[in-house]
């Protein structure tokens, strides 16, 4: 058992023999039973990129076999489970964990300053959920009926007994019930550490913005989640206790064939799931958001520019979302269609003021175009396309001919990969030093990106192309007569080309491991506190802490010669650049010595 | 504690006025008590923020008057605060605990349950409850297992 | 001598301080402005002109949204690529730290708003357009199954059915207002005509007369159409066709009854039995 103890003077470490204290479990137990959130956000990046390098397999399969109209490769049972299982798993399995779980649950802690979660077992627990969760899901492969095909959002009544037998769909659907408190639980954790366990001066307004994104993220996933999991109790209570919540045929009382009861309304299904399933989107983007404005900072050296306002348009985005989510189901014929438009129209206000301010952030910088920062742009690239066709679908009459399309679906892959893949892996190569301690290769991550890069385009381009010609989407084979083949041909060499991209990110690994090269404390000159103490950081992360007077400590610890500016105005008193031995600021000012790392 | 108050109320006032705007326009129940139900979501945590924020700053709080001497602002809220005003033992936990698997574990079989058959929520249930107790047992010795 | 009237030099324009931007909002000025005069040559952008009335009300919003959206986008874009370029590492020295500009970030809050209520404002005139449901000259009863589509003409007992790849053919006469009522035997179905520019679910608890549309086709052809909706192991084969006709010969057509259509049970039990395709 420890204390979780914040360093009392700078100066002092914890590690000095007056302090000693059991450090936790080591070597296998270690990722059994330890409550330490480094330990528990590498378990979650791991198991999250596995998902991911699985959900990819299945999406090169679907790839192959739209290659050539009205193919048997696959069966149509196969295909519409491989379509459903690839979105789950992206979704649910890989782009909320990894960025929540995984990342998040590694750096916030450390950038407020704190020694660790504010409910270490919960977070433990979280994992443990989120991996039987995983494993629950996938078993569906396993039983002899297949997994669910019914599409990631399992629509009723496709998705009730008579029409989705099996064990699969109920895996599926019980999987949910285990990752959906995973997130709850996740969400409770980074509210908690935020408002309660920032260090001495670190206020809410000078927390990093990746933060701030969490902390909204947090209280989406605590909106949304809940709704997700009423949805689908509901949904398996149709399945197997006879009621009749969004059934429509059939309907008697429970126990009494011969009674007959009001029936149910599958739209209410959509209601449901799209409450939760527009804020996940968000749950999904934000963290991403995050982590992009992070590093573009960092390698224009300069900070961010528009700092509140990225913390308002972050909050605006997150309010707008929880009210557009019928845009979803605007071709139901039964939603108020004036309000859904307008609010989802608006949403691009706010994602346009971010774009905005991370260009004036580029503006008159220093740009390093590592593999980070490469990976960054690649985000603001395809973020900008998939948001500017993200407005066009938010008009009914447009999305009347592309909703179910093709166009939607590289809508949402250029959003989505622009945000979980792109700025996914550009956190993934920005913060990986920070967790293992070594360095990525960065060619080989430039030649992962442009791989990336170039195959992401290929892939969805001609997606839209094909779509506005009329291929619907979830469809295992499509007429060889209509001229479709071309533009599928094209995205499935894409697709493989990003394979092949994300293959020499395992050989980065498997380098990084056999041949380590030690990354140090701050290799890339950040400018939050993650970036302060060594990599990885010490138990409970800190052994010394710098004075916190702006959003940018480490930079001002730094860089004395760059005055400290606290949102613009410059930092008087206890401000940057007093030795961290001296907190009181009584010593000598002027010139300044780092401490030694 | 201004600004978690502050962030927190102002998701439930947003909520209650989209909530009641859509319930308005749109006569679609299940929105309509969604967006009603976040404004909940938004105010009761809220309002406790704004309670504690009363306390330490000794505001009134509504009609209950005065419900703490002022103390100032939490270090964490104070933009020059030293290092050394939030130093010490921020809280206690153990470092290592198995309850999270146990408990985990047990989970997975009682949801499993629900699928392969209702004979695994016999251990699923009994994995739970002997982790609950462990976790309660752990906090009440300060964390040792 | 600049004689009066006569456009500026080049020079003056090009050394004003503001030069790069301004330049490239009178070029976007001016192609906007010419595109939009010269109307139907504008570009589809990938898009069908719409086959019906309401299917080219549609289209022209397409085209108007497309080229916002190029013009927005075309814009960031270029502030994205000059910064990549223009300001890579060329030094050690420490660039300017400004962390706000007021005047710039009201102007990027404010300019958004007014784009999208404009797009939000030609939103409702064309959906107002697409959705309204006038009395219309012929009325068809959809049905929807799995998998494959039921049409009926309530007027005069018309019955055409089919499953899957039999991809049953709906006669409409050519420019004469069509109203469908949608509805589904099943699960949830997508009625998708690319050509028209539209789809609609057919939903199961959503009667036919609460999901109404109306359609006029303005040339004679056919149509091909398929479900959009994920409906089960034979959603791909879910296909259609409208084929429209002049009146006269629709006439025809509709009065002249086929006995024995089977019914959307006898194809489901077939699907069952023999797997699809006729």
């Amino acid at each position: 058992m420890t204390d979780l103890v914040r360093p009392a003077l700078a100066g002092v470490d914890l590690h000095a023999p007056e302090h000693e204290e059991h450090h936790g479990p080591t070597g296998l137990l270690k990722w059994f039973t330890s409550t330490d959130h480094k330990v528990i956000g590498m378990s979650y990046t791991i198991t999250s990129v596995v998902m991911f390098y699985l959900a990819g397999i299945m999406a090169l399969l679907i790839r192959t076999q739209l290659a050539s109209p009205n193919s048997s490769l696959l069966s149509f049972s196969q295909f519409n489970a491989l379509f459903t299982m690839h979105g789950s798993l992206m979704l649910y399995l890989f782009a909320g964990p990894f960025a929540f779980g995984g990342l998040a649950n590694f750096i916030v802690p450390i950038q407020v300053g704190a020694p660790d979660m504010a409910f270490p077992r919960l977070n433990a627990l979280s994992y443990w959920l989120y991996l039987t969760g995983s494993i629950t899901m996938l078993l569906g492969f396993f039983t002899s009926s297949g997994a669910a095909e019914f599409g990631w959002v399992a629509y009723a009544p496709l998705s009730n007994a008579a029409n989705s037998p099996g064990a699969g769909p109920d895996l599926w659907i019980v999987s949910l019930l285990l990752t959906g408190f995973s997130a709850i639980f996740t969400g409770v954790n980074l509210v908690g550490t935020i408002f309660y366990l920032r260090a001495p001066g670190m206020t809410m307004f000078r927390m990093p913005v990746f933060t701030w994104n969490m902390l909204v993220t947090g209280i989406l996933i605590l909106i949304a989640f809940p709704v997700l999991t009423a949805a689908v109790v509901m949904l398996f209570a149709d399945r197997h206790f006879g009621t009749h919540i969004y059934e429509t045929t059939g309907c008697h009382m429970v126990g009494h064939p011969n009674v007959p009861a009001a029936c149910g309304v599958p739209v209410l299904y959509q209601h449901l799931f799209w409450f939760f399933g527009h804020p996940e989107v968000y749950i999904l983007a934000l963290p991403y958001f995050g982590i992009v404005t992070e590093i573009i900072p960092v390698f224009s050296r300069k900070p961010l520019f528009g700092y509140k306002g990225m913390v308002f348009a972050t909050m605006a985005i997150a309010a707008l979302s929880t009210g557009v989510w019928a845009h979803h189901m605007f071709t139901t014929g039964v939603v108020l269609l004036p309000f859904f438009s307008l609010l989802s129209l608006l949403i691009a206000v706010p994602t346009g003021i971010k774009f905005f301010n991370w260009i004036g952030t580029m503006w008159r910088g220093q740009l390093s175009l590592k593999t980070p920062m490469l990976f960054s742009l690649g985000f603001l690239f395809a973020f900008l396309m998939g948001g500017v066709t993200g407005v066009m679908l938010a008009s009914p009459p447009i999305d009347f001919f592309t909703h179910d399309t093709y166009f939607v679906v590289a809508h949402f892959h250029q959003v989505l990969f622009g945000t979980a893949v792109f700025a996914g892996f550009a956190g993934f190569y920005y913060w990986f030093p920070k967790m293992w301690g070594r360095m990525l290769n960065d060619g080989l991550g430039k030649w992962h990106f442009w791989l990336t890069f170039i195959g992401f385009w290929l892939t969805f381009m001609p997606q839209y192309g094909v779509g506005l010609k009329g291929m619907p989407r979830r469809v295992a084979s499509y007429p060889a007569d209509l001229g479709w083949q071309i533009y599928n041909q094209l995205s499935t060499i894409g697709a493989f080309i990003i394979g092949l991209g994300f293959l020499l990110l395992l050989i980065n690994l498997l380098i990084s491991w056999r041949n380590p090269v030690p990354a140090g404390d701050n290799p890339w000159d950040g400018h939050t506190l993650e970036w302060f103490t060594s990599s990885p950081p010490p138990h409970h992360n800190f052994t010394h802490l710098p004075p916190i007077r702006s959003e940018r400590p480490t930079w001002d610890y730094n860089h004395p010669e760059a005055p400290a500016l606290h949102h613009g105005v410059p930092v008087v008193g206890n401000g940057n650049g007093h030795h961290p031995r001296d907190p009181g600021g009584n010593g000598s000012s002027g010139k300044e010595e780092k401490v030694p790392t | 504690m201004r600004d978690e108050s502050v962030f927190l109320i102002g998701v439930g006032v947003f909520f209650g006025i989209v909530g009641l705007i859509y319930w308005l326009t749109a006569y679609e129940d299940a929105g309509g008590v969604l967006l009603l139900g976040t404004c909940f979501l938004g105010l009761v945590p809220g309002l406790y923020y704004y309670y504690w924020y009363c306390r330490f700053h000794g505001r009134k709080f509504f009609f209950f008057g005065q419900v703490g001497k002022a103390v100032g602002p939490r270090p964490e809220d104070r933009p020059d605060a030293t290092l050394a005003e939030g130093a010490g033992v921020v809280s206690a936990f153990p470092d290592s605990s198995i309850w999270p698997l146990v408990l985990g574990s047990g989970a997975f079989l009682l949801v499993l349950a629900l699928v392969f058959g209702y004979w695994l929520a016999f251990p699923g249930i009994g994995l739970i409850i002997t982790a609950l107790v462990g976790v309660t047992a752990e906090s009440r010795r300060g964390g040792h297992v | 001598m600049d004689q009066p009237g006569a456009a500026p030099s080049h020079d003056r324009h090009a050394r004003s301080s503001a030069g790069p931007h301004r330049r490239l909002l009178a070029v976007a000025a001016v192609l906007v402005t010419g595109l939009t005069l010269s109307g139907c040559q504008l570009p589809t952008f990938g898009a069908y002109r719409g086959s019906t009335s309401q299917g080219q009300d549609a289209f022209k919003l397409w085209q108007f949204f497309f080229i916002t959206g190029i013009i927005v986008g075309g814009f960031v874009i270029l502030l994205i690529l000059w910064s990549v370029f223009r300001y890579r590492r060329r030094s050690d020295e420490m660039p300017k730290q400004t962390q706000y500009h007021t005047g710039v970030e009201i102007l990027y809050t404010v300019i958004p708003i007014v784009i999208v209520l404009v797009l939000f404002a030609f939103t409702v005139i064309t959906e107002n357009k697409v959705d309204a449901t006038p009395p219309a000259d012929v009325t068809i009863r959809v049905t929807a199954f799995q998998w494959g589509w039921r049409f009926y003409y309530p007027a005069t007992g018309k019955v055409v059915t089919g499953e899957t790849t039999q991809a049953p053919q709906m006669v409409v006469p050519t420019g004469q207002s069509v109203q469908i009522m949608l509805g589904s035997a099943d699960v949830i179905h997508g009625f998708y005509v690319p050509a028209f520019n539209f789809s609609r679910y057919a939903q199961p608890g959503v009667t036919a007369s609460q999901q109404r549309f109306n359609f006029t086709v303005l040339h004679d052809g056919v149509y091909r159409g398929q479900c959009t909706q994920l409906c089960g192991l034979y959603h791909s084969l879910m296909f259609f066709s409208v084929k429209a006709v002049p009146p006269a010969q629709f006439q025809v057509w509709v009065h002249h009854l086929s006995k024995n259509q089977p019914s959307i049970s006898q194809l489901k039990q077939e699907i069952q039995a023999n797997g699809p395709g006729g």
